[in-house]
């Protein structure tokens, strides 16, 4: 992974302490809560409903033991012994004081980490594949490139005051698990007829009150433009995104106001224009970047563990979870290891410090020292022997982190909700651990198999309910909380934003509705491994509308 | 109103017009963009210097070419955190070769000034009472290496990797 030389440290540590005179001038009254307000954002510091908020980078949600370590000891120290890890792959403090913000600050640039530009007005913190470097399908890996813009990107002098936030994404494998499509930039990394690595650019993507699907503006980038070509799309938004609206700020709404044809016009002339030299990006200096991602040396292995076998059919728990949080590994032998922050009646993305410990003890024992976070809210472990898989398992259940249920109908994505956030119009937590209760961890939440549930608590989709295949969205009606269910969203290459079912149900009947929409799809589904989305694809809403809203006539849900 | 450039404090040469008082026959002066587009050769026939302030628009990003030869241009923050000017002071300094002053006016704030710097701005109308307070102390705030080449004139590559720079008129 990546690790800072004497001028990344410089720059973290100058930052740190330029933070640290804005908080005391902040504590001074010297500067105003609106102008300290931006200042704090871009360090990532929020004001929430009861406290300020702490949101750190974790560039492109690879960490290493020492920092997983250093997470836990802030939790403990700063904070009430947890934290909370995102759908950007990003963790956040909920307890943090304004006055030892600073300080926290100072401890993670001990460990090459910073919370800079995770929110703001400005380019946020580069997001990429979580299974980078270690996945089947890859082209190459996203993070030297995501590295290279989150270098880029850092406090830049003239995209630091945009008219919105600005989220780019990085994919470099066949399959998109980076949901490149609902960021304003997602870069796909391919390689043309000549065998060069370049990138297809989709522009405008975006959740919130209005969401759009990324539009393809390159089908080939170079590599070597790649600064210069996201430059020019930052310049044309910097200047011309709507600054008179926040709601209709973001490019997605420029995009969809100019049309893909003008805006694309702009982007390739502003390109056109550039300087050649100023932004080009050299071979030799993304070898540089890219050596530091270099795979461990992995010795390829049988693929079958005779160790493994034996568990499974004694074990039926490690059996389920072979099934639902192992995947191969490139390297026959090993495999990368889903460890769900989804405990059944937890809250999802939450760990607490002894779990975060945990983690990084099994990563520096079985993982090559690497640990992933996915935009799921779960973690990684991305290079295990399959023969340790066991030793693995059994200490992830002694701090219960061995839940078997990566990608199923209990693994949801939720965003804090009512219960932290100042924006939410209901809580979106409780619905979450109501719903994974409902299903539980037996057979017949196996029996469902995989299925994405996505639950927001307000328009602005932090859950990225509009990409859920069940998405759930908590608004206030009356002084009511109600939720409002989409389906057929879709997250990864095939990207596609959910269709509302119809009205919205109440806190006491969304998980009935869940669950009248998933017997309908088994009830419905051609085969067992026919998915709900495959389903869905299939049949369309109608026969879940009927089911929801005429058929049981909200007797049952 | 107080003028601050990198080497401190300085007096202002420059007078604003408003777009209903007179142009004086001599001196430097500064108009609006609308006034300058309306008058530019009645103003051209003064005997003294005449810049432009630019409000952020429509107007600012279509008329920017025409103001490479102008020896000031002023870019106004309407609010800090608008950031079009940005844009424009790195357009007329990087592809419309302007080599005039290139004034901040505005909402000009101690921790935006670094960042103006590096755009290329050289002069700052400083109303903000911390602000001055910071500038009198003789610090900038922020790193003072980079991780983009900047358009402030000051900059040197540092090291290996060709997206890094350094100011070399500035300690941290």
């Amino acid at each position: 992974m990546y690790h800072y030389d004497d001028f990344d440290a410089a720059f973290v540590a100058a930052r740190v302490e330029q933070f640290r005179d804005q908080v005391a001038r902040r504590l001074s009254g010297e500067l105003t809560e609106e102008q300290f307000r931006p200042h704090r954002l871009m360090n990532g510091l929020y004001l929430q409903l009861h406290s300020y908020m702490l949101r750190i980078a974790v560039p492109y949600g690879t960490l290493n033991s020492r920092q997983m370590r250093k997470l836990a000891e802030i939790a403990r120290k700063y904070d009430r012994g947890y934290g909370h890890f995102t759908t950007r792959q990003n963790i956040q403090y909920n307890w943090p004081a304004l006055k030892d913000t600073p300080d926290i600050l100072a401890e993670l640039s001990s460990v090459e980490m910073h919370a800079i530009q995770t929110s703001g007005n400005c380019i946020r913190n580069v997001t990429a594949d979580h299974y980078a470097g270690v996945a089947h399908d890859e082209i190459a890996d996203p993070r030297p490139y995501a590295e290279i813009l989150r270098q880029w990107s850092s406090l830049h002098p003239e995209f630091s005051f945009l008219p919105r936030k600005f989220k780019i994404a990085v994919n470099g494998a066949a399959h998109d698990r980076a949901v490149i499509q609902a960021h304003d930039i997602g870069l796909q990394v391919v390689r043309n007829n000549e065998g060069e690595i370049g990138f297809t650019v989709y522009v405008g993507g975006g959740m919130g009150r209005t969401p759009f699907i990324g539009r393809k503006v390159r089908e080939f980038l170079p590599e070597r433009d790649l600064l210069a070509y996201i430059e020019a799309i930052l310049r044309v938004y910097n200047l011309e995104g709507r600054r008179d609206n926040k709601f209709k700020a973001r490019i997605k709404i420029l995009m969809h106001e100019k049309t893909l044809e003008t805006l694309r016009d702009e982007i390739e002339t502003e390109f056109a224009a550039r300087d050649a030299k100023a932004l080009d990006l050299p071979p030799e200096d993304v070898a540089r970047v890219a050596a530091f991602f270099a795979p461990p040396e992995l010795e390829p292995k049988k693929p079958v563990s005779d160790r493994v076998e034996r568990r499974k059919s004694k074990d039926s728990r490690f059996a389920s979870f072979f099934a639902s949080n192992v995947v191969a590994h490139k390297v026959p032998g090993y495999v990368v290891v889903t460890v769900s922050l989804k405990a059944i009646g937890a809250v999802p993305g939450d760990a607490s410090a002894d779990q975060m410990d945990a983690v990084a003890d099994l990563a520096e024992d079985y993982s090559h020292d690497e640990l992933r976070v996915s935009h799921e809210q779960n973690l990684i472990l991305p290079h295990v022997a399959l023969d340790d898989l066991p030793a693995v398992y059994d200490r992830l259940a002694s701090v219960d982190l061995a839940t078997a249920n990566a990608g199923a109908v209990t693994d949801i994505i939720a965003c804090p909700g009512l219960d932290y956030c100042t924006l939410a119009t209901a809580r979106s937590i409780p619905v979450a651990q109501r719903i994974a209760q409902r299903f539980g961890d037996g057979a017949r939440a196996r029996s469902i198999g995989p299925l994405k549930i996505n639950i927001s608590g307000c328009v602005n989709a932090c859950g990225h309910h509009h990409v859920g295949q069940i998405g759930i969205l908590g608004l206030e009606r009356a002084g009511e909380e109600t939720y409002q269910i989409t389906l057929g969203g879709s997250a990864d290459e095939n990207a596609a934003i959910g269709q509302i079912t119809g009205p919205g149900f109440s806190s006491e009947n969304i998980v009935g509705a869940i669950d009248t929409i998933v017997e309908t799809y088994m009830g419905l589904r051609r085969r067992d491994d026919e998915t709900f989305i495959e389903a869905f694809r299939r049949v369309g809403l109608a026969p879940f509308k009927e089911a929801l809203y005429e058929r049981s006539a909200g007797s049952d849900i | 109103m107080v003028l601050w450039r990198r080497e401190g404090f300085a007096e202002d040469a420059w007078a604003f017009l408003a777009d209903d008082a007179e142009a004086p026959e001599t001196g430097s002066i500064v108009v609006s963009l609308k006034r300058w587009l309306a008058e530019r050769e009645a103003l051209a026939s003064r005997t003294g210097p005449v810049g432009v302030a630019v409000d952020a628009g429509a107007d600012a990003q279509a008329h920017l070419p025409e103001l490479a030869n102008r020896p000031l241009v002023a870019l106004a923050f309407a609010k800090f955190a608008d950031g079009r000017s940005f844009s424009y002071a790195r357009l007329l300094r990087d592809r419309h070769g302007f080599k005039g002053e290139l004034r901040a006016v505005g909402e000009v704030l101690i921790d935006e000034i670094p960042l103006m710097l590096r755009c290329g701005f050289d002069s700052f109308d400083v109303t903000n009472a911390p602000t001055l307070a910071v500038l009198e102390a003789g610090r900038l705030p922020g790193p003072p290496i980079h991780y983009q080449p900047g358009s402030g004139g000051d900059e040197a590559p540092a090291g290996v990797r060709s997206w890094r720079t350094i100011s070399a008129a500035r300690q941290g």
